[in-house]
C-alpha cells in the first residue's frame, strides 16, 4: 500500500465517522447491523437478496450484472442458433442457476404435504446426492457407477430422464414443557423409476435444497486460522460441542482446502462449487470440469450432441468467473429492527440457550482465496453471519447417512443466519434445513440433535413468549 | 494501484468528504418532508392510474384482434402495447424498496419478468410444439399462467408485459426489424393451437389489468389501512424509500441490467423489450420515471401536467447547489437515452468507438453519475441507509 493510499483511507475513515455522527440517530447503521460490514445494503422484499455490495465500483458493478445475466439465463438444448448459451444436457436437473437460487435466495422446496405424483414435475430446487461406500477421487464420495453422483431427473429430447425422486413423508410429534405440542415432518428419500437399470443395493442418498446465495464471497474471506480456532475453542471446551473441519478436494486450485461451503462444507470455494454446479446441476462443461456427467453405461447421454458448436468447454473461463463474481458479491441485507425489544429478549435468550456456540455471530474478513473471482472491497469487513463453518453431529433424526470427505452421516455445516428472516420476502416461503423439512425456525431449532441437543432442550423449556421472542431475533439477522 | 484506480479512490475519498460536511447540515422540517411524501403518493396513485388506462386500450385491441384476427387488427394490437409500455415504463420507478410492487407479495415478476424464454410458452424456430399454447394438458386460465410464472428458472416467464409482447410479434428473427408473428397464428386451421393461443392472450392481458388494479387500491387515496396511509405516515423513512426507488432503478437496473450486460455481451436476448425492439423507449421512459419522481411531475395521459412538493426542493433547501447537479444529471441522461437509436440490439454492437455502442455507453455514464448524485442528494437530507452505490 502506498503512502498516499493509507493516507487517503484514513481521511475516508474520518469521513465516515464524520457521517455517522451527523446523519439522525435513527438513520445510522450501529456496527451490529451492518450484517455485512460496508458491503450491506439496506434492503427487504423481492429483491432482498439481490443487491451488489455497497461498496463495489463501478467496474466491479458491470460485472455483477453480466454474471447476473448468466446466472439467471435458460440453457438451451445444443445445436442451437444461440451458441452463447447452447449445451443444456445431456442430463440435467435445472435449465439455469436462477432456476433453483429464485432472486439468488432459497429454492422452493417439495410440498411434503402431498405425495409425489409418477407423472407430475420433479421438485425444484432440491436435489438428491448419489454416493456407495467406499471413497471417490481425492478422498471424496465415490459415485454410483451407473447413476453417478447425484440424480438428474431431467435430459434433452432423445436422452433418457436417469429416474425420479421417491419420497415419503414420517410425522413426528411432540410437547414443549409448557404443554403446547407441535408436530415435525421427516421426509425419506428415494430414488424410482430409474432408466439404466438398478442402482447399487448400498446407494446412499443425500438431500439438499438449493440455499440463498447473499454474502458468499465474505465467508470466502473468512481467515482460516478464525475456522480453525472456532474449532479448537469447542475442543477445549467443556459439553458436547465439537465442530470439526472438513478438508476438501478444491479443482481450482488443485489441493485439499478447508470446507466452507454446501450442506456439509464439502466444497472449498466459490469457483469450485459454481464450476461443479454447472456442470452437475446444468450440464454445462468448463474447463475444470470438461467432461459432462454421462457415466460409461448412459450410452444415449454420450451421444447427444454438445454444445458450443461441440467444443469443449461450454461456458468459457471469463463467463463462468463473472457468475462467481456475482455471487461472491450478492450484498447481504442490514438487520431489521434490532432496538425492538421482543428482539432484545431473544439475543438475551439466543445466548442463553448456547447457539452462539455454533453460531458465531461476527468475523473480520481477510483475503479472497481466489482473488481473481472476488472483489478487494470484501476483504476487512466486520460481518455477522452467525456460523462457526464447522460441521456437527446433529443426531440421527437430522441424517442423511451419506458421508462427504471428512462429514460423517450425522453431520451438517452450521448454516449462516443472515438473511433467514427475509426469505419469505424473497422467496415466498421459509422452509429451512439441507431437504427444507422444518417449517420456520422454531422447527428447524427442534431438529437440532446430537452436539446440539442441550440447546434444543433449553427452547423446549421455554415459554411461548420466550419461542416467539428467540425466532424473532434470529429473523432479525 | 495504478493511476487510474488512484484518481478512482480519490474522487470517492472527496465525494465523501462533501457529503459529510454537507450532512451536517440540519434535517428538513416534519411539515416539509410530509408535503414531499403525500404528493409523491399523489403522483404514484397517477402514474399507475394512467398506465391502467392506456392497458385497457391495450386489452380493447387486443379483444379486437383476438375477435376478428387480421393483419390491421394485429397491427391495432401491437400499437396498443407500445402505447401501454409508454406508461408502465414511469411507473418503475416506484419499484426497490418493498413497497406494493414488489414486496414479498408484490407483482413485480408476473407483471414485468424478462428475458422471456420464448420455448416456455409458444413455439419457436425449430420447435413447433414447444411451450405451454402446444401442449394440450396446460391448463391457460389467469390463475394457473400465474403459477407457472418463473416457475423452475427465472426465464420461464408466462406472464406480464413480455410474455404478451411476445404473443403479438413473436420471435425477433430479423436483423433489421422486430419479430414478424403472423395473425394466422390466432386462426382456427391455420395456426396449431390457435384456440390456445387466443386464449392465452387473453387470459395473460386481463391478469397484467389485475395487477395493476392491485397497485392502484394499494396506493389510493383515503383508505385506512392501505400501502399509502402507512407510507404517508411515515416521515423521512417514506423519503429514504422514495430515493431508493429512484436510485436502485438508476444504477442496478437501467444502467446494469438494461445497458451494461447488453454492451458487454453484445446479444439481443439482453435487450428488454427484444420482440417489438422497443427497448429504446424503456430505457427513455425509466429515465422519465425518475425525473418525475425527483421534480414532483408527471404529465398525464390527457396532457395535464401533476406538479407537487418534490424531493429536488426538499434537498435544495439543505443544499442547492446538490439539488441543481441532481436535476442537471436527470435531465442529460435523459437526452442521451433519447438518442439511443432503435433497434437496440444494433445499436449494441460494434467497437466501442462506433457511434451505436458510444451513444449507450454516454447514457449509462449519465445514468452512473445521476445515481451518484442522487445519492449525495439523499445524505444532503440525512439519509444514508441506501441500498444502491455510495456516493
Amino acid at each position: 500500500m502506498t503512502r498516499l493510499r493509507r493516507g487517503l483511507l484514513a481521511l475516508l475513515a474520518g469521513a465516515n465517522a464524520v457521517l455517522l455522527h451527523a446523519a439522525p440517530a435513527d438513520d445510522a447503521l450501529k456496527p451490529d447491523e451492518q450484517t455485512g460490514g460496508a458491503t450491506t445494503v439496506a434492503a427487504t422484499g423481492r429483491n432482498a437478496f439481490s443487491f451488489a455490495a455497497a461498496n463495489l465500483n463501478d467496474d466491479e458493478r458491470t460485472r455483477f450484472a453480466v454474471g447476473n445475466s448468466f446466472f439467471r439465463r435458460n440453457w438451451v438444448e445444443a445445436p442451437s442458433s444461440t451458441a452463447a448459451r447452447d449445451g443444456l444436457g445431456p442430463h440435467f436437473i435445472a435449465r439455469s442457476c436462477g432456476g433453483c437460487h429464485v432472486q439468488s435466495g432459497r429454492g422452493a422446496p417439495p410440498d411434503y404435504t402431498k405425495p409425489f405424483d409418477a407423472r407430475g414435475e420433479p421438485p425444484i430446487a432440491l436435489l438428491l446426492r448419489l454416493s456407495i461406500p467406499g471413497e471417490g477421487p481425492h478422498g471424496g464420495p465415490r459415485p454410483d457407477p451407473i447413476y453417478g453422483d447425484q440424480l438428474r431427473t431431467l435430459a434433452v429430447p432423445g436422452v433418457r430422464v436417469e429416474g425420479r425422486i421417491a419420497l415419503q413423508v414420517h410425522t413426528l410429534r411432540g410437547t414443549f414443557a409448557d404443554g403446547t405440542r407441535y408436530t415435525l415432518r421427516q421426509p425419506r428419500f428415494g430414488v424410482a423409476d430409474l432408466a439404466y437399470g438398478p442402482a447399487s443395493k448400498d446407494l446412499m442418498i443425500g438431500p439438499r435444497l438449493a440455499p440463498q446465495l447473499i454474502g458468499m464471497g465474505l465467508l470466502e474471506s473468512i481467515p482460516e486460522a478464525e475456522i480453525l480456532g472456532n474449532a479448537a475453542r469447542q475442543a477445549a471446551a467443556p459439553g458436547p460441542v465439537k465442530g470439526q473441519v472438513n478438508q476438501v478436494w478444491d479443482a481450482f486450485e488443485q489441493r485439499m482446502m478447508l470446507g466452507r461451503f454446501g450442506w456439509k462444507a464439502n466444497v472449498a470455494t466459490l469457483a469450485h462449487q459454481t464450476a461443479a454446479a454447472f456442470v452437475g446441476d446444468i450440464g454445462i462443461t468448463s474447463s475444470r470440469f470438461p467432461d459432462e456427467s454421462c457415466t460409461f453405461t448412459q450410452d444415449d447421454c454420450r451421444a447427444a450432441p454438445r454444445g458450443a458448436k461441440g467444443e469443449v468447454p461450454e461456458i468459457d473461463d471469463r463467463t463462468l468467473g463473472d457468475v462467481v463474481f456475482y455471487q461472491a458479491s450478492l450484498a447481504p441485507p442490514a438487520r431489521r429492527q434490532p432496538g425492538d425489544a421482543q428482539v432484545v429478549r431473544g439475543r438475551a435468550l439466543f445466548e442463553q440457550a448456547q447457539c452462539a456456540a455454533c453460531h458465531r455471530p461476527s468475523y473480520v474478513t481477510g483475503d479472497s482465496p481466489l482473488p481473481s473471482f472476488a472483489s478487494p472491497a470484501l476483504k476487512g469487513q466486520t460481518i455477522w453471519p452467525y456460523t462457526d463453518l464447522l460441521l456437527h453431529d446433529m443426531g440421527d433424526g437430522l441424517a442423511d447417512g451419506r458421508p462427504d470427505f471428512g462429514a460423517s452421516g450425522r453431520h451438517w455445516r452450521t448454516p449462516p443466519l443472515w438473511g433467514v428472516g427475509l426469505i419469505r420476502d424473497v422467496n415466498d416461503h421459509q422452509q429451512l434445513l439441507h431437504d427444507g423439512r422444518a417449517r420456520g425456525v422454531l422447527e428447524a431449532v427442534l431438529w437440532h440433535g446430537g452436539e446440539a441437543d442441550t440447546s434444543r432442550r433449553q427452547v423446549l423449556k421455554m415459554t411461548a413468549s420466550e419461542r416467539a421472542a428467540l425466532v424473532r431475533f434470529v429473523e432479525s439477522l | 494501484m495504478n493511476k487510474r484506480e488512484m484518481l478512482h479512490a480519490m474522487a470517492a475519498g472527496l465525494g465523501s468528504l462533501l457529503c459529510a460536511a454537507r450532512a451536517r447540515a440540519a434535517a428538513p422540517e416534519a411539515a416539509a418532508i410530509d408535503a414531499v411524501v403525500q404528493h409523491y403518493a399523489v403522483l404514484v396513485h397517477a402514474c399507475y392510474s394512467d398506465s391502467l388506462a392506456a392497458a385497457l386500450a391495450m386489452q380493447q385491441a387486443i379483444a379486437g384482434f383476438l375477435a376478428h384476427p387480421s393483419a390491421d387488427s394485429l397491427k391495432a394490437a401491437r400499437s396498443g402495447w407500445i402505447d401501454a409500455r409508454e406508461w408502465y415504463g414511469q411507473t418503475e420507478a416506484f419499484r426497490f424498496y418493498a413497497g406494493p410492487v414488489d414486496d414479498g407479495k408484490g407483482p413485480e415478476q408476473r407483471m414485468n419478468t424478462w428475458p422471456v424464454d420464448e420455448s416456455y410458452i409458444d413455439y419457436v424456430r425449430d420447435r413447433p410444439d414447444s411451450g405451454l399454447i402446444n401442449n394440450p394438458k396446460a391448463v391457460l386460465t389467469k390463475a394457473a399462467l400465474a403459477a407457472a410464472n418463473i416457475r423452475g428458472g427465472l426465464e420461464n416467464v408466462s406472464t406480464g408485459w413480455h410474455a404478451i409482447e411476445f404473443l403479438l410479434w413473436g420471435q425477433d428473427l430479423s436483423e433489421t426489424g422486430p419479430g414478424d408473428r403472423p395473425f394466422e397464428d390466432y386462426v382456427d386451421g391455420k395456426g396449431l393451437h390457435a384456440d390456445r393461443r387466443r386464449q392465452y392472450l387473453a387470459a395473460v392481458t386481463e391478469l397484467l389489468l389485475d395487477d395493476l388494479r392491485y397497485l392502484i387500491a394499494a396506493w389510493a387515496p383515503g383508505a385506512k389501512a392501505n400501502y399509502r396511509a402507512k407510507f404517508e405516515r411515515g416521515g423521512l423513512e417514506s423519503v429514504r424509500r422514495i430515493v431508493i426507488g429512484i436510485g436502485a432503478l438508476s444504477r442496478a437496473e437501467l444502467a446494469g441490467e438494461r445497458m451494461e450486460v447488453a454492451l458487454n455481451t453484445q446479444d439481443q436476448e439482453d435487450e428488454q423489450s427484444c420482440f417489438s425492439d422497443n427497448t429504446h423507449r424503456d430505457i427513455v421512459n425509466n429515465a422519465l420515471g425518475i425525473e418525475n419522481v425527483w421534480l414532483g411531475r408527471f404529465k398525464r395521459r390527457d396532457g395535464s401536467l401533476l406538479q407537487g412538493p418534490s424531493l429536488r426542493e426538499l434537498v435544495a433547501a439543505q443544499d442547492a447547489a446538490q439539488a441543481e447537479r441532481t436535476t442537471r444529471q436527470i435531465a442529460t441522461s435523459i437526452a442521451a437515452a433519447q438518442a439511443i437509436q432503435p433497434p437496440f440490439d444494433h445499436e449494441i454492437r460494434g467497437s466501442r468507438s462506433a457511434p451505436g455502442p458510444m451513444r449507450v455507453r454516454a447514457t449509462i455514464d449519465s445514468v452512473l453519475a445521476q445515481s451518484r448524485e442522487l445519492g449525495a442528494a439523499a445524505n444532503a437530507i440525512g439519509i444514508t441507509r441506501l441500498n444502491m452505490v455510495k456516493p
